[in-house]
């Protein structure tokens, strides 16, 4: 019989974690709650002694100064309604995991098969609340069914049941292993039944090219000698449902598109990904020659490039959008450790440097009605947030940059962007760092975590709208702990030179990991049956795709592992060796004896055509916003540094380690009093190095709604010139592209496709002209092409969206320049100039507009003034430089000013403008967004060196810096246009989201 | 000459080795080793080779039962493999034989709820504090101003005139006592060795955020009688080069950070007693 453990707080110890539950309950759900207490519940079902269960609660799961504990007796008191919330069964417990560990300790034995510890949270609800409120509270809040379970019991119920009974959330059900052939001889709407039931996202032309397959006498006379019949089993189907999705084959962006512009000329292009983002690449290197620092790019994990002679630099960003719609917490926490396998399963392994995140929601403030499988925008910001919170923070990697993009069409599907950096030496063991290969006969071996159901189906699921039915077993819950203890023997066992190959365990689970390392070598023969399993009862086809978490794939030499499998004992982490490698051509799966999959590799990777995509380009006509020349402009100032897109994130920065690793040298805050926002992030990786790796970030997905062309150029560049801000040098830079679209191919479900793949087209055409002009290489990148949802009556799609990272390198971290200003009299410089382009802005988004004067980019006159300034910084001529974005100058030169502690007097008249003349007014001046612009302070002694470094580029002085703590500027006729001090923008800018 | 010894454990979710060790170096230890904790209880790595022991910042298990209980209980309860040897009697030898411990953040944790800290009457094995949620409910990075208290007979904090600038990184920070007597013998004894505090070093500070957690009397650091064991919130290894200084790029600061006279301070001592 299972015994409960219940631990609670002594009286008058205060309940954090309650007192924040109140605080949302509140906030969320506007209900009135007096009071809200908690109490950990550990339910353990193992054979344990009285006083083993008692050493238990009273050692690991109490602290003896502030709490008390219990065995089967229930410790509540003074509530109206209990609450206890757990895990469903299956569902990864971390705390329960822990917990099991402890009293292993602490007994000296372990744990006997199918005895464990179990973790759930009591809530203790007092005040006026009706069961309605209850159940509100609980689902709205306090438990997502998809993976929690929950109960209720009124203080009444509680006391005449003597609290809640034990409950073990075991994994039970059938543990008959089977495997299922399918029949594809079927007319063609079964076949897209049998997709669509499976989750297999497979098309009717997909399905009908896998029935060609098993319709070849050569194919089926080959399967016969294994003993499979003629029609494919439910692990091959489901592998190939893998390996052909959407998510693992990108083959949106390896399709032929058909595209055809405003204009009506037609073009055809094979494949967007080697026509624009490989071609940028390898153009861009050709024209570097000698100076190429690309080492590896697109062929593994996390693209890799040249740090100095002895370390080289690798850089993933990754996206976690469908998981975190449904599970916000656990699906973010997922799409951290997921990423970090990134960079650690590229070339032979990779020390794991920094985090990077970027967010899009809905405004979290959002009031109106939603369809009923969305979550609230609010839950999916706050339990993303965390997730990501808990898996950065515990990996120990420091999260150094990032940003909040909203807006409302994110309701749909929130985007949830993470990048991982590495450093690896660039020879391991006499070999280059970055390379890795595999030699038939070479084992294959799984380390770390255990597979269950979870994640089943994560890669085609994706590869969908999010709809109704959207499965529950997609979602997993990361632990970062057991990733951890893994990386910290892998890295040991490479320097050992332990293993020679190594990939990481995501998408589509062993079919894809072991799928893409046979490609290496030609071939694999897998048992199954011998993958460590969470729980029993799992199928064949599940263990094969099943997408659990902390699991890396490699290839160890016969010779090596004993060793590396005794190590792996020491280290406290599961290594099990499922098969070999082969050179056959086959990928070859066994249950047992029993081949229960055989699958030609050259099938499985070249078997599917290119899709076909037609694209059509229709630029679109906004109407263009009648703009009132205004006296003033100090309210809207004001209001636009409020606006979710500019105000400070604070209180999502600092719940992030951004410095642990020791390496910090340009903080997401700068300024007197440590909160002003920075442009980009400096770290040391090598801490007796003054050798710095620069990241930064651009993504403008309003543009999009009058031109992604324009879009992605302005995302290409403001990741640049917030780069450049901090002294980023422009010899050693390269750039990641993640694009994040709604689906974009020509449906019933998406009438608009053509101008969507168009809208993809116009994209990735402004990536390549760009980044040609910027010498910037791609190095990695990710696409997620289905980011709609879609009940059957409503359907929301995300505006396109490209996030652009960079990363690079500061010969000497020592010349860093931050965005506050730093001393009265220091002259304010306007880089670059600026147009009437208002179109998109976040000034135009304050009144619903859109507009259509998209900021243009020239890039070619931006990169030579990048440079020289580049050379002022080296000099040491820079006081400050603040990238000029959302909310153009008036912004940048609130945010520089009050960042700094001291104010500024700017003439409008002084700046710098392109275009016609008859567009130039205040309003352009202070809030349109033209690109590539820099606002900078030098010190008076520093002027004539400072300009004569510029000289040939577009900048002028525009003013000065202030010891009266205002933001004073005036107009193109002289007067005032704003006038306020520092303390009431900065708390326009602090207030939006302070409370979140 | 013989050689000073420094040791970072490591593992099951520690963090900061790295940073840990190159304060040890640059503080003057000849020699700092990180020792993953398996090495340690496989007996390959042995405590009694060091002067010197940094239980430093992370995630132990990832803080499930409770910030570093599960790493308190492990320690108290695992062998060195091969041997009848509790691994805490390395050290309880450790302590006895006068050699300085050093526990920062999830180390401070680890320390006080082993009962290491504040170790009165010899005792180091009896929780009588704790350090617990931070009063926020949240986890923050941000940079502390701590008020030394010059009559500590801590050994690390030896020097240091007014106070220290470093960053708490925390989410379990706020420090409590079992009874007011032990707050009382830990004030009385000078053993609150730091203190969150205004940016003149002058008043300890109870609100949030110059109190980042809540702590009972402000108390951010912790040492035992002797001096040589301490734990502290905040991270001296984080600050040991002016560049990881949030306003480095606006004010005049020395090459030296604030955290890094701990580290001279304990490899001196060493050099003095225990060579």
């Amino acid at each position: 019989m299972a015994k409960r453990i219940e631990v609670a707080l002594r009286a008058g110890v205060r309940d954090a974690r309650g007192e924040r539950i109140k605080r949302e309950i509140d906030h969320f759900l506007h209900l009135n709650v007096e009071d809200v207490r908690t109490l950990d519940v550990y339910t353990v079902d193992a054979a344990l002694t009285k006083n083993e269960l008692e050493q238990a609660a009273a050692g690991p799961f109490s602290d003896p100064v502030i709490q008390t504990w219990s065995i089967d007796l229930p410790l509540a008191t003074g509530f109206d309604y209990a609450v206890e919330v757990g895990f469903r069964p299956g569902v990864t417990d971390n705390v329960g995991r822990t917990a099991r560990e402890a009293v292993a300790y602490l007994t000296g034995r372990p744990f006997a098969e199918g005895e464990n510890v179990y973790y759930s949270v009591q809530f203790l609800l007092a005040g006026g609340l009706t069961i309605v409120d209850v159940e509100k509270i609980v689902t709205g809040l306090l438990c997502n069914t998809l993976i929690q379970r929950y109960s209720i019991l009124s203080a009444v119920d509680f006391s005449a049941k003597g609290g809640f009974p034990p409950f073990v959330p075991k994994v039970s059900g059938a543990t008959k292993v089977e495997v299922r052939e399918i029949d594809l001889e079927v007319p063609d709407d079964e076949l897209l039944k049998i997709s669509k039931d499976g989750v297999l996202a497979l098309t009717l032309e997909e399905m009908q090219i896998i029935q060609g397959q098993y319709r070849d006498p050569k194919v089926l006379a080959a399967r016969k000698e294994f003993g499979l019949g003629a029609k494919p089993t439910d692990v091959e189907l489901e592998c190939l449902a893998q390996t052909w999705s959407e998510h693992c084959k990108h083959k949106i962006f390896a399709g032929t598109v058909q595209y055809e512009d405003e204009n009506g000329n037609r073009q055809e292009i094979k494949s967007l990904f080697k026509s624009f983002i490989q071609r940028t690449t390898k153009d861009v290197r050709e024209r570097m020659g000698d100076k190429d620092f690309c080492l590896s790019v697109f062929k593994d994990n996390a693209g890799v490039i040249k740090f100095n002679d002895r370390h080289s630099l690798v850089f993933k960003v990754e996206t976690h959008n469908s998981p975190s719609a449904l599970d916000p917490y656990g699906g973010a926490l997922t799409g951290i450790v997921g990423v970090n396998r990134d960079p650690f399963g590229t070339g032979q392994g990779a020390k794991l440097i920094f985090n990077t995140d970027v967010f899009c929601f809905a405004d979290p403030f959002y009031a109106k009605p939603l369809p009923s499988r969305l979550l609230h925008p609010r839950r999916i910001y706050e339990g993303v947030v965390e997730g990501v919170e808990h898996g950065g923070n515990k990996s120990g990697i420091p999260t150094v940059n990032g940003s909040l993009v909203f807006d409302e069409r994110f309701a749909g599907k929130p985007l949830v962007f993470c990048g991982t950096a590495g450093l690896m030496p660039a020879v391991v063991n006499g070999q280059p760092g970055h390379d890795k290969y595999i030699k038939p006969g070479d084992l294959i071996v799984m380390t770390g975590g255990r597979i269950g159901k979870d994640g089943i189906h994560g890669a085609t699921f994706s590869s969908e709208e999010l709809n109704e039915n959207s499965p529950v077993t997609a979602v997993q819950i990361g632990d970062p702990i057991t990733q951890k203890r893994m990386f910290d023997f892998l890295i040991r066992a490479r320097d050992k030179g332990l293993y020679r190959f190594i990939t990481d365990n995501g998408a589509g689970g062993l079919s894809s990991s072991i799928g893409e390392m046979a490609g290496e070598c030609g071939g694999c023969r897998m048992d199954l049956a011998r993958a460590p399993l969470k729980y029993p009862g799992l199928n064949p086809w599940e263990i094969l795709i099943s997408e659990a978490q902390e699991r890396m794939s490699l290839a160890v030499p016969p010779e090596q592992i004993d060793e590396f499998c005794a190590m792996a004992v020491r280290f406290g982490v599961e290594a099990t060796v499922l098969g070999e490698f082969t050179d056959n051509g086959v990928f070859h799966m066994l249950y047992g004896d029993r081949t229960v999959a055989w699958l030609p590799m050259e099938f499985m990777h070249e078997g599917l055509p290119p899709m076909q995509l037609p694209a059509k380009w229709t630029p679109p006509q906004h109407a263009e916003p009648m703009l009132d020349e205004k006296g003033n402009y100090t309210d809207d100032l004001k209001k636009l540094l409020s606006a979710l897109n500019i105000c400070s994130k604070e209180s999502v920065v600092r719940r992030y380690d951004h410095e642990v690793q020791g390496g910090s040298v340009v903080k997401p805050f700068s300024g007197v009093n440590n909160d002003g926002p920075s442009d980009a992030a400096i770290v040391r990786p090598i801490l007796d190095s003054f050798e710095g790796v620069v990241t930064a970030h651009g993504i403008c997905p309003r543009y999009s709604d009058i031109d992604t062309y324009h879009m992605t150029a302005n995302a290409v560049d403001e990741a640049l010139r917030n780069y450049v801000a901090v002294g980023g040098s422009l010899d050693l830079v390269a750039g990641l592209d993640n694009f994040c679209w709604c689906d974009p191919v020509q449906s019933d479900k998406t009438p608009d496709g053509a101008y969507k793949m168009a809208q993809l087209v116009r994209s990735n055409q402004a990536l390549y002209d760009v980044c040609m002009a910027y010498n910037l290489p791609l190095i990695s990148g990710k696409d997620s092409m289905k980011n709609d949802f879609y009940d059957g009556t409503t359907k929301i799609s995300i505006p396109p969206t490209l996030l652009f990272s960079v990363i690079g390198k500061i010969e000497d971290a020592r010349k860093a320049v931050t965005m506050d200003v730093k001393r009265p009299g220091d002259i304010v410089y306007l880089l670059g100039a600026t147009g009437d382009e208002l179109g998109g802005s976040e000034y135009f988004a304050l009144s619903g507009s859109i507009g259509n004067k998209v900021p243009l980019v020239d890039a070619a006159t931006a990169y030579q003034r990048y440079q020289a300034y580049h050379g002022a910084v080296n000099q040491g001529s820079v006081a400050s430089c603040h990238d000029l974005s959302d909310g153009g100058l008036a912004v940048a030169a609130a945010e520089s000013a009050f960042a700094g502690g001291y104010g500024m007097n700017l003439d409008l008249s002084r700046v710098s403008w392109k275009g016609d003349e008859a567009g130039k007014n205040d309003c352009a001046l202070l809030f349109s967004e033209s690109a590539s612009r820099h606002l900078i302070t030098v010190h008076p002694e520093q002027r004539k060196q400072f300009e004569n470094i510029m000289h040939g580029n577009c900048f002028a002085s525009i003013g000065v810096v202030t010891e009266e703590t205002k933001l004073a500027i005036t107009g193109l006729n002289g007067d005032a246009v704003i006038t306020a001090c520092l303390a009431e923008l900065k708390e326009a800018w602090q207030q939006t989201l302070r409370e979140l | 000459m013989k050689q000073t010894r420094a040791i970072v454990i490591t593992g099951n979710g520690t963090n900061c080795e790295m940073e840990a060790a190159h304060a040890c170096k640059l503080g003057g230890f000849d020699e700092t080793v990180i020792a993953h904790i398996a090495e340690i209880l496989s007996g390959d790595i042995r405590l009694d080779d060091f002067h010197f022991l940094n239980l430093t910042g992370g995630f132990l298990d990832g803080d499930d039962l409770g910030s570093a209980k599960a790493q308190a209980n492990r320690l108290k309860n695992a062998s060195v493999v091969g041997t009848d040897e509790k691994l805490v009697e390395q050290f309880t030898r450790f302590i006895s034989n006068g050699k300085l411990i050093l526990g920062v953040c999830n180390g401070f944790q680890l320390m006080v709820k082993m009962g290491m800290l504040p170790g009165f009457d010899g005792n180091y094995l009896q929780q009588t504090v704790t350090l617990t949620h931070n009063d926020c409910g949240r986890f923050q990075d941000r940079w502390t101003c701590l008020k030394v208290d010059s009559d500590s007979p801590c050994v690390f904090t030896n020097g240091i005139a007014k106070g220290i600038y470093l960053p708490v990184r925390h989410g379990e920070g706020k420090f409590l006592c079992d009874s007011a007597a032990t707050l009382a013998r830990i004030e009385d004894g000078h053993l609150a060795v730091l203190r969150y505090s205004d940016a003149g070093y002058t008043e300890a500070a109870t609100e949030f955020p110059v109190n980042p957690n809540g702590s009972t009397n402000a108390i951010a650091a912790l040492c035992d009688p002797t001096g040589r064991l301490m734990g502290m919130m905040p991270h001296p290894e984080a600050f040991v080069h002016y560049t990881q200084h949030p306003r480095w790029t606006r004010e005049t600061l020395p090459e030296e950070g604030d955290g890094l006279v701990l580290y001279k301070n304990a490899a001196e001592h060493v050099k003095r007693n225990l060579i």
